[in-house]
């Protein structure tokens, strides 16, 4: 007995360390971002250091970071709105009123989520380019939303027949329209899925990079992946504390995003084929 | 269930509520034309001798010669190291982070003080934007003259490693692994937690221990969420463009390029817009091939589950 339980605090350690051993690479580059530039390029590697803002200030305000942020949190918000719009209605739909089709048509809106983007790539560059799309901010929030769709309906529509049936029927017994019916009880009962879906957009919009690179450059449009991968050549041996700062500032949204949802992440990334 | 217990004086407001099914007809158009037409305009292509640097090469290439773009790809090695390339990294990736992703959701699956600490720092990476993931690996841990994984190697009488350029696929195979271990170990950890704790009692009166119990009763309820976990992950991983565009660039020569990263070089350095076409059925026919198994399985679980 006594030895079964030294065994279990042996394996919760060994957790523990797994899981620090795992957060490391995320953790050196957070500590990285406030060291100095000598510092972080130092060898033997600077374990302790006095701590310095100034990579944040130059990283993120004396750069065009901030203009790419920009860019991602408005393409993130507008192709997830387009994504609820289109896919609350396609959710109800698929929830309360099925058809010898639904469940196939399910099963296809899951499929295009998985398709291959650099099996479409080309023509939609080519069809980017003679709507005026390419480089401009919409054309990524089209694609994202289509991206995000998939997401979108598989969620709400597990979150829709999870719902009390006996009250949505009592609306549509007092004679509630479609309108009042959505607005009235089904959205303000599915807040919560809203938001857990909503953040599960946000962290694949967020990290998308394959299409953001091929399709907008400028810094009128373009999102903050395209800018950190631009770090991928050496600019000289001084920046690697600024680009740390940098891209610390990138992945923490999405961290904190990932963090809070985490229940939901399952379902998430499975389209809500697990719960 | 929808008209389950209407009142009879509805039949005309059924009829108008049967209407409803349409809702979700904008959401399904959009999805057709974002997702179908670029696919049909891509098959076109792949029949044209298109290349963006000579505007007048805009032509279909004949009756005769339609399939010119696929037999230049199939009889050229390229291609065939491509394929190759792209399912080493996929099938190590998959590997890797099955033996991990198990091992670390067993240890998950117990209750200790700060397990949900672990849990938190352990999702991490996957979090983590790729491009940024791979510009970490590449300048902080595994840069020559400063990086970490250099410095301890030093100790060994290894000097100025730089593993990217020692072992690049083993490289991109690691830095990929260290982001899909945590989604792997996500979804068995909710299988895990699925598993009904009298199931494991009953086993336990029957005398099953550690490695029986696994065998037996542990992997037979996970095997559904394995099959999802790790179909869901090769679809991903065949698509995987970032870490390779930050860290290698597909080189050295081709020894890194996989199938994206072909397609994106024939479009956007060469293009080449008919070739570059060609290449994305392939990527798409191999994409479809996993799909197929994956919406199986799915189904399966679908039909076999007791609604709760």
């Amino acid at each position: 007995m006594k030895q079964s339980k030294l065994a279990g605090h042996l394996l919760s350690a060994l957790t523990l360390f797994i899981a620090f051993a795992m957060f490391f690479p995320i953790l050196w580059m957070f500590m990285t971002s406030f060291k100095t530039e000598a510092a972080a390029i130092s060898f033997p590697p600077k374990f302790f250091f006095a701590p310095t803002l100034e990579n944040w200030q130059i990283a993120i305000f004396d750069s065009p970071f901030l203009r790419y942020l920009r860019n991602t949190v408005s393409i993130t918000f507008f192709s997830t709105v387009l994504a609820l719009l289109l896919g609350i209605p396609t959710a109800y739909a698929m929830a309360f009123y099925p058809t010898k089709r639904t469940n196939s048509s399910m099963l296809w809106i899951m499929s295009t989520r998985m398709l291959p983007p650099a099996g479409v790539i080309v023509p939609i560059y080519i069809l980017f380019l003679q709507l005026g799309l390419l480089n401009k901010q919409m054309g990524l929030v089209i694609l994202y939303a289509a991206m995000n769709f998939p997401l979108v309906v598989w969620m709400l529509r597990s979150f829709m027949l999870e719902l009390p049936y006996e009250v949505i029927e009592a609306a549509r017994l007092d004679g509630a329209t479609l309108w009042q019916e959505l607005r009235q009880v089904i959205i303000p009962l599915l807040i919560p899925g809203i938001a857990a879906t909503s953040l599960l957009a946000l962290i694949f919009t967020w990290n998308e990079f394959f299409l953001a690179v091929n399709l907008t450059s400028s810094l009128d449009a373009a999102p903050l992946s395209v800018y950190i991968s631009t770090f991928k050549a050496a600019q000289g041996n001084l920046f690697i504390a600024k680009m740390s700062a940098a891209a610390t500032a990138a992945v923490i949204p999405v961290l904190v995003a990932g963090w809070v949802a985490q229940k939901q992440l399952v379902s998430g990334l499975t389209m809500g084929a697990i719960k | 269930m929808a008209s389950s217990s209407m009142t009879t004086n509805a039949t005309q407001k059924r009829s108008k509520l049967e209407l409803r099914k349409y809702l979700s007809s904008p959401g399904l158009l959009f999805l057709i034309i974002v997702t179908q037409v670029p696919f049909v305009v891509a098959i076109y292509f792949s029949f044209t001798n298109w290349n963006l640097l000579r505007p007048n090469s805009k032509g279909f290439l004949g009756l005769g010669s339609m399939w010119r773009n696929y037999a230049r790809i199939l009889t050229n090695s390229t291609f065939y190291t491509v394929l190759w390339n792209t399912v080493v990294l996929t099938i190590s990736v998959v590997v890797i982070t099955f033996i991990f992703g198990l091992a670390f959701a067993l240890l998950l699956n117990r209750p200790f003080p700060g397990r949900a600490l672990a849990r938190t720092l352990l999702i991490s990476p996957f979090l983590m934007m790729p491009v940024a993931a791979a510009v970490l690996w590449k300048n902080i841990l595994l840069d020559p003259a400063s990086g970490l994984l250099s410095y301890y190697l030093q100790f060994f009488g290894v000097s100025r490693f730089y593993a990217l350029e020692a072992f690049p696929m083993p490289s991109i195979i690691a830095i990929l692994s260290w982001q899909w271990i945590p989604f792997v170990m996500l979804i068995l950890l909710a299988g895990l937690q699925s598993l009904p704790e009298s199931t494991i009692e009953a086993a336990r009166i029957d005398g099953a221990t550690g490695p029986t119990m696994f065998r037996f009763i542990v992997l037979p309820h996970l095997q559904r969420f394995i099959e999802l976990a790790l179909l869901l992950e090769t679809i991903f991983i065949l698509s995987e463009f970032g870490i390779i565009f930050v860290t290698t660039t597909g080189g050295p020569g081709i020894q890194t390029t996989n199938l994206p990263y072909q397609i994106f070089l024939e479009a956007f350095s060469r293009w080449n817009v008919g070739r570059a076409s060609a290449y994305g059925i392939f990527a798409v026919i191999l994409a479809n091939i996993i799909i197929v198994l994956f919406l199986r399985v799915l189904n399966n679980n679908n039909q076999a589950e007791v609604p709760a």
